[in-house]
């Protein structure tokens, strides 16, 4: 018999469940124990750069909107930088680039507000276009769905960007890419997630 | 030198596919395209970090962190605890997990929820803690009661608290839920049962802790958790490589 390695299984995901909100946001369901709750402020009172609200819904494959879906939302500030200790360079006093949102329980609307962050480095020397990493759990979600929403003005980086780069066929890039608009006090950034069917969004294995 | 770079590859197999059709829910809310395969960048290898000033002492005792003074949670006290490593078997640090769960009775502090068992007005259902230098967490809570769920016409959940795990990446991500040894209602689970292999429901799986039970206070059950592990990159760091 060979040599056993010595490496562990990572655990089983299972599905967050309808009741999600009671553990994550739990001042959502009416549940007021935490002083402080977190992934509610993604950039802080001292991040620079262009203030936008992301708004979206997720469908399924009936087209039907999930209301009881959770978001968290990984982004660089916008120089680029992650606040990690990894990530070379410094983010602003405050700015965790991390935040928790949900759908609406009626509408399924969700929405959030946060700087638009710069393009941040890729593999072997490549740049990457500015996007946000989202990661998706509701019931019916066996195992957290990770997804990247870019940004239609930044057509030249996008074009550049490796990992739209990796999505084939091309027409498909379009699912990550938010639309903004302009018309209101704030710029907006449409972005549905579609989770299954005729224009279902790319979903990463990360 | 070694330089911690990508995390391993996931193991997919020991985790539920998105289709899972026994849990009807799955089955509009599961992608038809096969996953983007992506090697790990910045924006996977890092991921938020947690310290002491988020969170506060007693977050993580169910008992009585929603207890009016001096009153706590009905139920079967409990322990439950255990260590957060990765696939490596080190440590994972600092690292906030978060819980939530239904009472004794089976019943959720939430208004979707309308199961005949009643309300606990001393329990809330959810608690939070950081891992410590050894990857070590603990909460004091109730053991939640099974209930019934709508999915065939007369399923039950096995009684059971759901984890929310970080990591130091966001690659690490995961939310999953803790069983309980010996709970009949396991093996007949359809969500449980998503999960394909047996063993990685083993160890999904609680186990009687009598050495960290307390005598005349709390049944202890052991839970660890394990997230990805990363590769050493002996000589080259391809991922920040130029």
């Amino acid at each position: 018999m060979a040599n056993p390695l010595d490496y562990l299984k990572e655990t089983a995901s299972q599905t967050a469940g309808p009741y999600v909100h009671i553990g994550l946001v739990p001042s959502d369901t009416g549940i007021e124990i935490y002083d402080h709750e977190l992934g509610r402020d993604i950039t802080g009172p001292n991040a620079t750069g262009e203030r936008i609200r992301v708004e979206g819904r997720v469908l399924d494959g009936n087209g039907a909107a999930l209301k009881d879906v959770l978001i968290e939302v990984w982004q660089a500030n916008a120089e680029g930088v992650y606040a990690h200790p990894e990530n070379s360079g410094t983010v602003e006093d405050g700015f965790r680039g991390w935040g928790r949102v949900i759908a609406d329980f009626d509408s399924g609307e969700w929405s959030f507000e946060t700087v638009k962050p710069g393009g941040v480095p890729g593999r072997s020397g490549s740049r990457q276009a500015p996007h946000i990493n989202l990661w998706i759990v509701a019931r019916g979600i066996n195992i957290g769905l990770n997804t990247r929403l870019y940004f239609d003005d930044e057509g030249t980086a996008n074009a550049a960007d490796p990992v739209l780069g990796r999505v084939d066929p091309p027409h498909r890039r379009d699912t990550l890419i938010a639309t903004r608009d302009d018309s209101g006090a704030m710029p907006v950034y449409r972005f549905d997630i579609r989770l299954q069917g005729d224009g279902e969004t790319v979903f990463f294995d990360i | 030198m070694k330089t911690p770079a990508e995390f391993y590859m996931r193991d997919r197999s020991i985790h539920p596919p998105a289709y899972a059709p026994a849990y009807k829910t799955s089955v509009a809310r599961s992608p038809n395209q096969a996953l983007i395969s992506l090697e790990n960048t910045v924006s996977e290898i890092t991921g938020p970090r947690f310290g002491h000033g988020d969170i506060a002492e007693g977050d993580n005792d169910l008992l009585t962190n929603y207890a009016a003074a001096g009153e706590s949670a009905i139920g079967e006290r409990i322990i439950l605890h255990g260590r957060v490593l990765d696939e490596n078997a080190k440590p994972v640090r600092n690292t906030l997990v978060e819980v939530w769960q239904a009472n004794a009775g089976g019943r959720y502090r939430h208004k979707k929820d309308t199961y005949l068992a009643p309300m606990d007005p001393n329990f809330g259902g959810c608690g939070r803690t950081l891992t410590d230098d050894e990857g070590y967490y603990f909460f004091r809570t109730v053991k939640p009661g099974a209930y019934p769920w709508p999915n065939q016409v007369n399923n039950w959940r096995p009684a059971h608290v759901h984890f929310s795990v970080f990591g130091t990446a966001f690659a690490q991500r995961l939310i999953t839920q803790c069983y309980f040894e010996g709970d009949p209602l396991i093996p007949i689970c359809p969500i449980v049962q998503t999960i394909p292999d047996p063993a990685a429901i083993d160890r999904l799986t609680a186990r009687l802790d009598m050495n960290a039970t307390i005598p005349f206070d709390a049944i202890a059950y052991r839970f660890d958790i394990v997230l990805r592990g990363r590769r050493s990159t002996l000589f080259e760091n391809r991922l920040e490589g130029n």
